[in-house]
């Protein structure tokens, strides 16, 4: 198995990939992590990562600037089904757009928009910075064996506002519920960092590393 | 639930070893900070940050290897700083393994310096480290002023009103460093700490003068900061994270104990 993560001039790389041979490691899972900014090795990879930090609109550029990345990412997530895990803004991406700065396409497969948090509570400060809880609202394989009790890793200010309530599989209390993770056939995203997360991050890495949706 | 306020222990590191000093002087080398940050990951620290104090040219890459040989082990967030001065800078920072990069006498010689790293890189991954004194005299209404070099230059600068203009530059966080309780341990400067996260729509930590877990309480319960830095009471085992972690719980405190 080979497990593709997208290299697109975006946010922490190093941290992500040694995160994920990690969690290889750990679930004994042989496999090849691919930290890539070839269109080619996206195309052919079993698995698909799109990590991304920074404003909707610069990911999404640096995303396009890639020669056939957002084809290669099209061919291989909608056309062959091959699980996919979006982080952060690579997360967000997934939606239909992001209206952060400048209103900005996105790849369309979670339907609603990326938007600024509001939080009912004007001591909140923004970004979310920091540990919270999740609440789940179904039970979903990337979640499977994982405490509720855990906390995960946040740093944002905007969130996906999902039109369809079923795409959610978690949200987080931000002074109000913001989503913290949507799911979508063959596709996952997390608003948090799971390579940043210690054990629930982990655990939420090996389960992608097995996930047959 | 709810977001927990953030224990952080900060390393200073000089030359790719672990320092701390007492005010900025008189530092003890301590230990290899890779191995001093996969322990508090173990002991359940919420960030950790290293601060570069390398005074030398030639040795100021040695951060990098530092931040890399961490980034491989711990996964948890970190924030790098210390003269972090270009774009390049952070950079390489951000590709060695660093969340965010913390930007200091940078930021009070060049404050567009500030808006050009968060444009680049996000105002998520900017943290704006405010160094400052009080400097009002008693029965004068509070005024803390910025102190670059390590605290012993002043610049005539307010301390407030430049942390307000580091937010409008794009400072996704804000760590507060009070120069004259750096290493005092007689507690942070509570009503500097208070008077700034009240202003600022922002995350602020609060930092220096921290020598007792009740320090840490004040800082979130009366500084009103999201998250509190300290340096000594955990790198020479006074307390360990865990034990200020359940203090601030048992007081109070939403805190992460997973």
């Amino acid at each position: 198995m080979r497990v593709a993560i997208i290299d697109y001039g975006s946010g922490n790389l190093r941290s992500a990939t040694k995160a994920f041979e990690r969690a290889a490691r750990e679930a004994g899972i042989t496999t090849e992590i691919d930290l890539t900014d070839k269109a080619e090795r996206v195309a052919t990879a079993d698995r698909i990562v799109l990590p991304g930090v920074g404003a909707y609109a610069d990911c999404r550029r640096g995303l396009d600037a890639v020669p056939g990345m957002v084809e290669a990412l099209r061919d291989t997530v909608e056309a062959k089904a091959r699980p996919f895990l979006g982080i952060c803004v690579g997360m967000q991406l997934m939606s239909s757009r992001g209206l952060e700065k400048t209103t900005t396409e996105g790849l369309g497969w979670i339907r609603g928009d990326v938007v600024r948090m509001t939080p009912d509570d004007p001591a909140l400060k923004i970004p979310q910075i920091g540990w919270n809880t999740l609440t789940r609202r179904y039970a979903h394989p990337l979640f499977e064996g994982i405490p509720e009790t855990l906390h995960a890793y946040f740093v944002h200010s905007y969130h996906l506002a999902a039109e369809n309530p079923d795409d959610v599989v978690a949200t987080v209390d931000y002074g109000g519920p913001v989503t913290a993770f949507v799911a979508s056939g063959n596709k996952a995203g997390a608003q948090f960092h799971p390579e940043k997360s210690q054990a629930l991050g982990l655990s939420l890495i090996s389960n992608f590393l097995r996930w047959k949706p | 639930m709810t977001l927990k306020a953030r224990v952080i222990p900060c390393l200073d590191v000089k030359d790719g070893r672990v320092v701390k000093g007492v005010s900025f002087v008189n530092l003890v080398d301590a230990g290899d900070p890779v191995e001093s940050a996969k322990a508090y990951d173990a002991a359940g620290a919420d960030e950790l940050c290293f601060l570069d104090i390398t005074a030398s040219s030639d040795n100021r890459d040695t951060i990098f290897d530092v931040v890399a040989r961490t980034a491989d082990h711990c996964f948890m967030p970190l924030t790098v700083g210390g003269g972090v001065r270009t774009v390049a800078d952070i950079r390489k920072l951000l590709l060695a393994g660093a969340d965010k990069v913390s930007i200091n006498s940078a930021a009070v010689a060049n404050p567009d310096f500030v808006a050009e790293a968060a444009d680049k890189f996000g105002n998520q991954c900017i943290v704006v480290s405010i160094d400052s004194k009080k400097v009002s005299g008693e029965g004068e209404e509070d005024r803390w002023e910025i102190f670059t070099h390590g605290g012993r230059k002043p610049t005539g600068i307010d301390a407030v009103a430049f942390a307000e203009k580091m937010v409008e530059r794009g400072a996704g966080e804000l760590l507060l460093t009070s120069m004259d309780r750096d290493g005092q341990k007689v507690g942070y400067d509570i009503a500097l700490t208070r008077t700034i996260a009240d202003r600022v729509c922002v995350p602020v930590i609060a930092s220096g003068g921290v020598g007792t877990l009740d320090h840490l309480v004040e800082g979130v319960r009366d500084g009103h900061a999201t998250a509190v830095l300290a340096a000594s009471i955990f790198h020479f085992g006074t307390y360990t994270v865990g034990e200020a972690k359940r203090y601030m719980a048992k007081h109070g405190i939403a805190m992460r104990l997973d």
